[in-house]
C-alpha cells in the first residue's frame, strides 16, 4: 500500500476558506439556506465551513446531518451491512435552499441516496453539492458538484482518504494505492 | 462489535448474544428518528415481501409489525387463522409453503404452540420472525421492553427489574428474563405460587410472593396481564383477591422509598394488575413501549434482511 499526500493542512485551510467565500457569494446571509452534512464523513467538513462562515459574521446558520444508509442502492448486494448513523434535521426544508456537504465525491451513489432521503424533510427550493475532493472520471451516475475543493484524477482501485485533526493530529488528504498496482 | 446479527431468524432471545441485542438497539435508535420525521418511511426493504401469519389473535403486535414493514417499504400480506384453510385441516408447513411459493421473503408468525417458529425455521426455506409462540417466547416484546428501559436509564446493566403476575402462561416473561439477564440486569418474578413455574430460579432470577417486598427491591416493575384465556384451571380464588394481593395502586407506589418505573406489555386490564391512576401516571412508560415497538421491529426486519444469505443475487 502506497500512501501519498494529496493536500497538506495549509492547502486544506486555503481551500475551505475559498469554499466558504463561494457559499457566501451565492447564499448571502444564509437566511433561506440549510447546510446538510452527509454522515459520516461530511460532518467535519460542515463543522469547519460553519466556523469559517461565523468568522465572517454570518450568524444563525441552519444546519443538519443526514444519514443515507436506509436509502442506499446496494442494500442486499453487499457482503456486510453498513452501520447507520444519526440523522439530525430540526428544520423543515420546504422551499429552503439546501447545500449537501461531503468530503469525497466518487461514484455519486451516496449523493443519489441523499437526494432520495432529503425529501422526507420537505421539498427544498433547490439542492447544491459541495465536496472537498472531486474524484472526477469515476462517476457512475450523472451527478456533479457545484462547489469543488480540489479535483483529483484517480483510478477505481485507489482510495482518497481525508483525515482531520481530531483523528490524525492534523488535517491531511491522502491518495492510497494498493501495493500490487504500483 | 459486528454489524451483522449472529442468527438468520429471530426465534427467541435465547438464541441471541449480547452483541446482537446491542446491534438491534443501536439500529432501532436510527429508526426511532425515522418514524418521527415529517415523512416516516425509508425505501430499504422495497424489494422484499413479508407475510404476517397470525394463527392466534393479536392487535398491537400485528399492527406494530405491519407498520414497521410498511415504514421500511416492504410489501405486506396478512393472514389470520380464522376463515383460512387451517380450519380445513392443512398442516402448518403446507400452509406456509403455499404462501412462500407466491414468492414471499420473510415470515412473521404468531402461533399458540410453543416451538412453532423453531419448527417452521427447520422445515421451510424463509426467514422466520417469531411474534409469539404459545407460552415460550415473544422476542420483539422483550427487545422493546429492554430498549424502553435503556432509553429511560441509558444503561440496563445492574438495573433491578421485577416481573409481576402470571409468569406461568407468559411468553413475555420468559423472553424478558433471557433478554435482561443477557444485558446484565437483575431480575425477580413475583406472583401467586400457582402462577410461578417450579424451578424458575434456575434461570438465575429471584422469586418473591410478596408484592410490596418486590416493588421495594426493584427500579422497574413490568406488570403482566392475567391471561384468563390460557388458564384451564382456577389458579387463584377470585380476581378481587388477586387485585388485593398483586394489583399495583398509587397508594402502594407512594409508600415506596423511591420512585419506580412501571411497564406493561398490554393489553391492560385496568383495575386488575394496575390501577388506572398508575397506568396514566408519569411513572408509567407504557405508551413509550408501544412507540419503541415499531422502531425495534423495523430494526429486526432490517437487520435480518441485510444478512448475506438474503443477498439479491441469491434470491
Amino acid at each position: 500500500m502506497i500512501k501519498r499526500e494529496l493536500l497538506s493542512e495549509e492547502q486544506i485551510s486555503i481551500i475551505l476558506n475559498r469554499l466558504a467565500c463561494q457559499l457566501v457569494e451565492n447564499h448571502g446571509d444564509f437566511s433561506e439556506t440549510v447546510l446538510i452534512g452527509l454522515q459520516p464523513r461530511g460532518v467535519p467538513v460542515l463543522r469547519r465551513l460553519v466556523e469559517l462562515l461565523e468568522k465572517q459574521g454570518i450568524a444563525n446558520i441552519r444546519q443538519g446531518l443526514l444519514d443515507i444508509t436506509f436509502y442506499r442502492d446496494d442494500f442486499r448486494r453487499r457482503d456486510s451491512p453498513l452501520e447507520p448513523n444519526r440523522t439530525r434535521i430540526d428544520v423543515l426544508l420546504e422551499n429552503k435552499r439546501v447545500v449537501f456537504v461531503d468530503d469525497v465525491l466518487f461514484t455519486g451513489r451516496s449523493v443519489r441516496a441523499a437526494l432520495d432521503a432529503i425529501h422526507s424533510f420537505g421539498r427544498p427550493k433547490d439542492i447544491e453539492l459541495l465536496v472537498l475532493i472531486d474524484r472526477r472520471f469515476s462517476r457512475e451516475l450523472p451527478i456533479q458538484p457545484d462547489y469543488t475543493g480540489k479535483r483529483v484524477d484517480s483510478i477505481a482501485s485507489e482510495r482518497v482518504l481525508v483525515k482531520w485533526k481530531e483523528e490524525e493530529g492534523h488535517n491531511i488528504v491522502y491518495l492510497i494505492r494498493p501495493q500490487d498496482e504500483q | 462489535m459486528s454489524n451483522e446479527l449472529s442468527v438468520n431468524h429471530l426465534l427467541g432471545i435465547k438464541y441471541l448474544n449480547r452483541d446482537d441485542l446491542e446491534l438491534i438497539f443501536k439500529t432501532a435508535d436510527q429508526f426511532k428518528e425515522v418514524i418521527n420525521r415529517p415523512i416516516r418511511k425509508v425505501p430499504s426493504l422495497r424489494d422484499i415481501t413479508i407475510a404476517n401469519l397470525f394463527f392466534e389473535n393479536s392487535t398491537r403486535t400485528k399492527l406494530s409489525f405491519e407498520l414497521a414493514e410498511k415504514r421500511l417499504s416492504a410489501d405486506v400480506i396478512n393472514f389470520s387463522a380464522a376463515g383460512s384453510s387451517v380450519t380445513k385441516g392443512e398442516t402448518l408447513v403446507d400452509t406456509v409453503n403455499n404462501i412462500l411459493s407466491m414468492k414471499v421473503d420473510m415470515v412473521v408468525m404468531r402461533h399458540a404452540k410453543p416451538g412453532a417458529a423453531i419448527f417452521l425455521s427447520q422445515n421451510v426455506n424463509s426467514i422466520i420472525v417469531n411474534a409469539g409462540d404459545g407460552a415460550h417466547e415473544h422476542p420483539t416484546q422483550a427487545l422493546l421492553d429492554a430498549y424502553s428501559i435503556r432509553e429511560k436509564y441509558q444503561d440496563i446493566e445492574g438495573k433491578k427489574v421485577v416481573i409481576v403476575g402470571d409468569i406461568l402462561h407468559s411468553r413475555v416473561a420468559l423472553s424478558n428474563i433471557f433478554c435482561l439477564r443477557k444485558l446484565g440486569a437483575e431480575v425477580m418474578v413475583c406472583g401467586p405460587t400457582t402462577l410461578i413455574p417450579k424451578y424458575i430460579h434456575s434461570l438465575g432470577i429471584k422469586v418473591s410472593h410478596n408484592l410490596m417486598e418486590a416493588l421495594e427491591w426493584c427500579d422497574i416493575a413490568n406488570m403482566l396481564r392475567v391471561q384468563h384465556e390460557r388458564q384451564e384451571l382456577q389458579y387463584f380464588p377470585s380476581v378481587r383477591e388477586y387485585v388485593q394481593q398483586y394489583g399495583v395502586t398509587m397508594r402502594l407506589l407512594n409508600r415506596l422509598s423511591k420512585p419506580i418505573t412501571i411497564m406493561h406489555p398490554g393489553p391492560i386490564n385496568r383495575g386488575v394488575e394496575i390501577s388506572s391512576e398508575v397506568a396514566d401516571s408519569d411513572q408509567s412508560i407504557i405508551l413509550n413501549q408501544v412507540e419503541n415497538g415499531v422502531a425495534i421491529r423495523m430494526a429486526v426486519l432490517y437487520l435480518l434482511a441485510s444478512k448475506k444469505e438474503m443477498n439479491f443475487a441469491q434470491t
